[in-house]
């Protein structure tokens, strides 16, 4: 397998440290290539995954090798896309692309292949603008090249469209898949996005809620481009949801019995 | 109206009230002067060079001043954002000594430096020097979480992370602190001044009074406010403005 999780637990101590248990036993795999996505209503600790995945977070026990290797910090072999672009306001486009690149090749290089990773998302007529003079999903079509740029074997995506609206958001979804297609880079995708999760994904992981752990692993086999078969989608959206509301009801009976206590 | 037309409209009714009502006697010469007296005894300072030699003197001791703060403030704001246990003891000494006015200084830097220009220099190193440091501080403490993990995603850690994303990312307070250290600079200067031996604006505003000439009084007050106004808005204002715009932060 290629990336790996084994009996991954995270527990966090809150301030009158009392232990709150955010993933509990959570064991994945995801091969080669796969676009993965991973399902859940917040507080999931969909996000806290990934941030493991990348080596920003650690996890109380348990382990997650990627390609062999066991990670322990965050590595350039992971590229990771926000749901805020996280571009730096002081450095132009091609700057922003080219910071991962600047240890390991010539400016002259670094320029070279900002420039074809910014053709890729389509931003090659923006080279010298500053975040602050771009939309929303232009910055998150930079910060998707700036993560390409330093070729990672993973391409970790935490909400990466969350903040931006419909039409940007779909259009988005299909530069997505056509780099995805283009590259055979392995995604894994969060999403509270049922819909997104479908057009995008081979397989959706879903996860409940407190503690978070994994639902059910669902494997999508409609044939791309996925527009055409929407029977397909909807059948698929509506088992989902089903599973789903069980989560949600069970937040919201939580927090009606904390407060009727309080 | 546009508001520079607003504003010379504004000042110009300001000199005329203040012209007539000397002209009628509704306050006396001694008291207030009139803004043509005021006018006369600019002309003359400036004429025979007292002026300008103070406005040469004045700006040498702030150029010194406020370097020294800057570069102080920033090594120490540094070190207070990156070192818990400097931050619990010697940002305690800072916060407190910040609510000095640095004039207070004044005594001792006499006794340190003499009567000359080394106390005036270190009562305005000391004006500027905390307020950049206490900006410099909140700046680097302030840097979004997010461009740190996503700069660690990007391998960068340790001084690397530190110089190419960290210090960047908080230019915007450090330029809040240069423009506040400029301000507290400038007005410890003329305090320190005021006290201290010539050349200098304040040192000639003091002569001034000492012999009763209010009009001259007058004047180098209006050259302190006009300098003040004119560093702040050309320099400091205008680079805050497109620091902020580049960050991001202005909407």
């Amino acid at each position: 397998m290629f990336i790996e999780a084994k009996q991954i637990n995270k527990v966090y101590f809150d301030k009158n440290n009392k232990p709150n248990t955010v993933l509990k036993d959570i064991d994945l795999s995801i091969q080669q290539g796969e676009f993965v996505s991973i399902l859940g209503p917040s507080g999931c600790g969909k996000s806290t995954l990934l941030s493991m995945i990348a080596g920003l977070v650690s996890s109380t026990s348990g382990d997650i090798i990627v390609d062999g290797k066991k990670v322990i910090k965050p590595g350039k072999d992971r590229g990771m896309v926000f749901q805020q672009a996280a571009l730096f306001p002081w450095m132009n486009v091609t700057e922003n692309v080219m910071f991962p690149l600047r240890k390991e090749m010539s400016k002259k290089e670094g320029m070279e292949r900002a420039q074809h990773f910014l053709k890729m998302v389509q931003l090659s007529n923006y080279p010298s603008h500053y975040p602050h003079e771009l939309s929303g999903g232009m910055q998150q079509r930079v910060s998707i090249a700036r993560s390409l740029a330093m070729d990672p074997a993973v391409l970790l995506m935490d909400e990466p469209f969350g903040a931006l609206d419909e039409q940007t958001r779909s259009r988005l979804h299909g530069q997505l898949e056509e780099i995805w297609i283009d590259t055979k880079k392995t995604i894994v995708f969060v999403t509270h996005s049922i819909s997104e999760s479908i057009k995008l994904s081979d397989r959706i992981i879903v996860m409940g809620t407190r503690p978070g752990t994994i639902l059910t692993d669902i494997t999508v086999d409609i044939p791309r481009p996925r527009e055409q078969h929407r029977q397909e989608i909807a059948a698929l959206e509506e088992q989902i949801m089903g599973l789903l509301k069980k989560e949600i009801d069970k937040v919201i009976d939580e927090e009606q019995a904390y407060e009727a206590g309080s | 109206m546009k508001p520079a037309v607003k504003r010379i409209i504004f000042f110009a009714a300001l000199i005329v009230f203040w012209e007539l009502g000397s002209r009628f006697e509704l306050w006396h010469e001694t008291i207030l002067p009139s803004p043509v007296s005021v006018y006369d005894s600019l002309v003359a300072g400036f004429a025979d060079m007292t002026l300008v030699y103070d406005l040469a003197a004045s700006f040498r001791r702030l150029l010194i001043g406020l370097v020294a703060a800057v570069i102080i403030g920033t090594g120490v704001g540094i070190l207070l954002a990156r070192s818990k246990t400097a931050d619990e003891t010697l940002g305690t000494l800072v916060l407190a000594l910040q609510s000095v006015p640095s004039i207070v200084w004044l005594p001792l830097a006499m006794m340190w430096f003499g009567l000359g220009e080394g106390s005036i220099i270190f009562v305005v190193i000391l004006g500027g020097t905390f307020v950049m440091i206490l900006n410099v501080r909140t700046g680097i403490k302030n840097v979004d979480p997010l461009f740190i993990k996503a700069a660690r995603t990007m391998g960068s850690n340790g001084l690397d992370l530190f110089i190419k994303v960290i210090m960047p990312a908080s230019v915007p307070y450090f330029v809040t602190g240069a423009r506040l250290a400029w301000a507290f600079a400038w007005r410890a200067l003329m305090a320190g001044e005021l006290l201290s031996s010539g050349p200098g604006l304040g040192y000639t505003l003091r002569y001034a009074s000492d012999f009763g000439n209010m009009s001259l009084v007058i004047g180098v007050m209006i050259i302190i406010g006009v300098v003040g106004a004119i560093v702040d808005l050309m320099i400091f204002q205008r680079i805050e403005k497109n620091v902020l715009k580049r960050w991001g932060l202005e909407t």
